[in-house]
């Protein structure tokens, strides 16, 4: 979208008129109001979106966390009573679903969405309706999966389903049902997100802003969204087939059918595994933002961790088969994804040696957002290390369905992700509301979860290598073996730990209630930061800058701030408020953004009512085609953009829409 | 797009006729592979059978899909996908022992 | 970038790689439905062998007709094509009447599909019959879905045309429609060959 940056004979920042309903569009009027509820529900500003895509990820949470807690509470003692064993199942299943579908993803997608457009210098993303439309999905797509709750239980066959847990004979409530086309709306609207966000980061850059001049962050969720756009078709078969399965009586896992139920498991875990990636990369890309500044340094290596973590996303399709070694693969195919597993260990390790010497010779400022970095590189290489030991089959078949398993990957995506998002929130939080989160409560905050995470997760290791089955609703007194290794001490630990780690996280609440309430009004670079999403007010104006910066460096508005002197040494030359000045001095005249629209809800709350008569009754899913085609249709005739002649000429206080072009 | 050109046609590499030429021969490559149900290939069948798919996808995806003559990241992308989707789902079907 | 670099015969803003969004985005699509169809294709390769009691393929696949429509949908490529060149030289007459041919062909191939999947289930072909059967139907489905929704989208197209409603660059909407088309074309293409004229 036309980036041409004009000079400006006012220089008072673009007024950008509000939109008005076009008579041309008959009875289908576009929305324009530009404040209260109606603003949310009918935007299709990045940031907006990008808020709305992290509130409902924290919502999630806190859902998928009290599920924990359910969890560790019923596995504290021998013989639990908390939960029974049906409920047990519904309880882990929905906890990995919520946490890996509706928390780390949305999360990242939220974040992406607020900040690759601020990153790249762009005013919003390539397709912002789809861009609405994608959060909506996901919004309905993760409420549809958690009904089942009320509608005669939840999905119950582990979030990986494998057969015949997943067949109408073992689960014989809708949860799987709902799970299965809930999961396939959130999809679509992953799908819709990485085909928009992969569009924007390659034709919306600011002029300059070549590739290898895009901040970290950028890159590796640019690396994401091709997983995503590339592994979401495949768990959308496989989900397909688990649909036609389960409403239409085929019998494509059904291994009295002659079905081979290692179907399923292939098309998981060619989507499990680069998954498994989407989760993890964005993280890094946080961490790869906040280590150089509060480092006072440059990222070491940055053309190494842009690289490494698109090898990561390449050879990330070769490695499926390792979650799968005990199921009887044959030994060639066991010995060749043992040997690639191995291999995908080296461009991590590249990432955490990048990210160490970032830290090297730093004048390390030891933030909240900080803290959360470190504790991401320690955390994960704990977990990465453990996951390496999976990687050897012989191993690997001995911690199959094991805790140690469970040891390791909430290692890597609590201790990983989990951190990563963390740092993130800590990092921006002024950006997207003006305000600086309680760096004390973070402190706190950081601790308790550190401690609490290795509590609950540390001693599973142990827990594992002594044989405690996965997926067990009881443990007994009998099998819980003596001394050092006695398994009642060490899930007491555990579930001690969880309930440290649920208080860390109630204190980031806490800290965001007081933050609201009464927080410090962030200044405007509060970091001393590096990229293009500082180089604006806190937060961003609708339009996000005045005038599209050219871009000349990696670290853009850090060079634009610091220059070297005659000995070397970076010198600052600018405050941020007087690099700000200048783009609002060169303020583009006429900003024309993206228009509000309906169509996008609309046309996603088609789609759970389709998914309902799926389940229900077919007259429903029908009745859900027919708003999915209204909605498409009032989308097609509709200009992403109102056109000219539907603007009001600007106005004095004119807050409102606009990009795009500059015409 | 890669030469200065006067007329849309020849911009995007194709005129009506060139279009209509290469539907003659994959109509004629869709007659040959029918004559394999009819007539006996031996062993050249497969092969026979896959090249002649593999034309005329191609040939449909270079010419009237442009891909030939357009820029060349909409090819990467594409073929990214294409290549990916037969790497990933071969190695799969390999493991069930399909191709053996 | 090339700011100045616009694109050529269409209604783009410029954009860093000079390519437009719609279409860059399209080929995305593209892409990743390649992983999707490759999904289904595979699940019907894995399972064609499997049919229990019911039919073979061999039994029920009547290949002369399945050739008539195959050639068909190659044809209405063809006039997909043309329908595009003709909307990028400005040419609505032709636009119409090639766009129009397209979608008629098309659903001369869905008509053929709904009257072959009759006669299977006639000869004892249903949908839960066998492990082949389901994922024949599912494949085949699937892709007679995509087909039919092409063809609600030349038309919507056509209709909407016609009022002069396309917001955006019209010809560029043929394009992508186009992109669609073919895209659904070259599935049938692998489809035919493996499904249909490889024997189990
Ligand atoms: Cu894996």
């Amino acid at each position: 979208m036309a980036i041409i940056e004009r000079p400006s004979v006012t220089t008072t920042p673009a007024v950008i008129a509000p939109a008005t309903p076009s008579s041309s569009l008959g009875t289908l009027r576009r929305p324009v109001t530009t404040g209260g509820w109606k603003a949310w529900l009918f935007t299709v500003d990045h940031k907006k979106l990008g808020i709305m895509y992290m509130a409902t990820a924290l919502f999630f949470f806190i859902v998928g966390g009290l599920e924990a807690v359910l969890i560790r509470l019923q596995l504290a003692a021998p013989n639990g009573k908390v939960l029974n064993a049906d409920l047990y199942n519904q309880m882990f299943t929905m906890h990995a679903t919520t946490m890996v579908f509706l928390f780390v993803m949305p999360m990242a997608a939220g974040l992406a969405n607020y900040f690759i457009p601020l990153q790249i210098g762009a005013r919003d993303v390539a397709f912002p309706r789809i861009n609405a439309f994608s959060f909506w999905a996901l919004l309905f797509g993760g409420i549809f999966i958690n009904l089942s709750w009320f509608l005669g239980g939840a999905a119950d066959g582990g979030w990986f389903m494998y057969a015949p847990n997943s067949g109408p004979v073992f689960s014989p409530s809708h949860g799987i049902d709902f799970w299965a086309l809930g999961l396939q709306i959130t999809g679509i609207s992953s799908l819709a997100g990485a085909v928009n966000l992969i569009t924007t980061v390659l034709n919306m850059r600011a002029p300059g802003m070549k590739l290898m001049r895009m901040p970290v962050f950028t890159w590796l969720q640019l690396v994401v969204q091709f997983l995503l756009l590339f592994a979401v078709p495949v768990i959308t078969v496989a989900l397909f087939l688990l649909s036609f399965q389960r409403n239409f009586g085929a019998t494509f896992f059904d291994v009295a059918a002659g079905a081979d139920p290692l179907l399923w498991q292939h098309l998981f875990w060619i989507f499990g595994h680069p998954e498994v990636y989407i989760l993890i990369l964005p993280s890094f890309g946080i961490i790869s933002e906040v280590l150089p500044v509060f480092a006072r340094k440059p990222l070491f290596g940055y053309p190494f961790v842009v690289f490494s973590g698109a090898a990561i996303g390449f050879v990330g399709w070769g490695v499926w088969a390792h979650h799968m070694f005990a199921s009887g693969l044959g030994p060639v195919s066991v010995a060749v994804f043992s040997i690639a597993t191995m291999a995908i260990a080296v461009p991590t390790g590249v990432k955490i040696v990048n990210w160490t010497l970032t830290l090297w010779g730093g004048k390390l400022v030891y933030t909240a957002a900080m803290k959360f970095a470190i504790g991401l590189i320690v955390l994960f290489t704990i977990g990465g290390l453990s996951g390496v030991t999976h990687s050897v089959a012989p191993s690997d078949t001995q911690q199959t369905d094991t805790y140690y398993i469970v040891a390791h990957f909430h290692y890597v995506l609590f201790g990983g992700a989990i951190f990563g998002l963390f740092s993130g929130f800590y990092y921006w939080w002024p950006k997207v509301f003006g305000k600086l989160l309680n760096e004390r409560l973070g402190s706190w905050n950081f601790w308790f979860m550190v401690i609490g995470m290795n509590m609950t997760f540390g001693p599973m290791h142990i827990l594992g290598l002594q044989g405690q089955p996965r997926r067990m609703y009881q443990w007994t007194e009998a099998r819980a073996g003596e001394g050092f290794f006695n398994l009642g001490f060490w899930n007491l630990i555990a579930s001690i730990g969880s309930l440290v780690l649920t208080f860390g996280i109630l204190l980031f609440l806490i800290n965001v209630v007081i933050t609201t309430r009464k927080g410090q009004v962030a200044p405007l670079d509060p970091w001393n930061a590096r990229s293009l999403e500082w180089m604006t007010s806190n937060p961003p104006k609708e339009h996000n800058f005045d005038s599209i910066p050219t871009v000349h460096h990696l670290d853009e508005f850090f060079h634009r701030k610091y220059q070297e002197d005659a000995n070397g040494v970076m010198q600052q030359v600018k405050t941020a408020e007087e690099v700000l000045k200048e783009l609002e001095d060169n303020a583009d005249a006429h900003i024309h953004m993206p228009s509000p629209s309906y169509w996008p809800i609309v046309l996603a709350l088609g789609m759970p009512v389709l998914a309902f008569g799926v389940i229900y009754s077919i007259p429903v899913a029908i009745f859900g085609a027919v708003v999915i085609l209204f909605g498409a249709y009032g989308w097609a005739i509709e200009p992403s953009t109102a056109p000219d002649d539907d603007i009001d000429p600007p106005t004095e206080s004119g807050t409102s829409m606009g990009v795009a072009h500059v015409s | 797009m890669s030469t200065e050109t006067t007329t849309h046609t020849e911009e995007h590499g194709m005129s009506n006729a060139g279009y209509v030429r290469i539907a003659l021969i994959l109509a004629a490559i869709t007659a040959l592979e029918v004559s394999t149900y009819y007539v006996d290939f031996g062993r050249l069948f497969m092969p026979a059978l896959m090249i002649m798919m593999v034309v005329k996808f191609i040939m449909v995806v270079s010419y009237f899909m442009h891909l030939k003559f357009d820029n060349k990241l909409f090819s990467w992308i594409f073929y990214a996908g294409l290549i990916l989707a037969i790497g990933v789902y071969c190695v799969a079907l390999a493991t069930f022992h399909f191709f053996s | 970038m090339s700011a100045d670099h616009a694109v050529a015969s269409h209604d783009t803003h410029t954009t860093s790689t000079g390519l437009s969004n719609v279409k860059l985005g399209m080929w995305l699509f593209l892409g990743s439905e390649c992983l999707l169809f490759g999904g289904l294709i595979s699940t019907y390769m894995l399972y064609r062998g499997r049919v229990g009691t019911g039919p073979t393929p061999m039994q029920v696949f009547d290949i002369p007709f399945t050739s008539v429509s195959s050639f068909v949908l190659l044809m209405s490529s063809l006039t997909m094509v043309l329908g595009v060149s003709a909307a990028h030289k400005g040419d609505d007459r032709n636009t119409y009447l090639w766009v129009a041919v397209t979608a008629l062909l098309g659903a001369t191939f869905v008509g053929g599909q709904v009257y072959e999947f009759t006669a299977f289930y006639n000869e004892g072909m249903g949908f839960t019959t066998s492990l082949f059967t389901s994922s024949f139907y599912v494949l085949t489905g699937f892709h007679g879905v995509h087909v039919t929704v092409g063809i609600i989208m030349l038309m919507s197209t056509l209709g909407i045309m016609k009022r002069s409603k396309v917001p955006g660059s019209k010809s560029e909407t043929i394009e992508m429609l186009g992109l669609y088309w073919h895209f659904v074309d070259i599935v049938w293409i692998i489809i035919f060959t493996l499904i249909y004229l490889i024997p189990v």
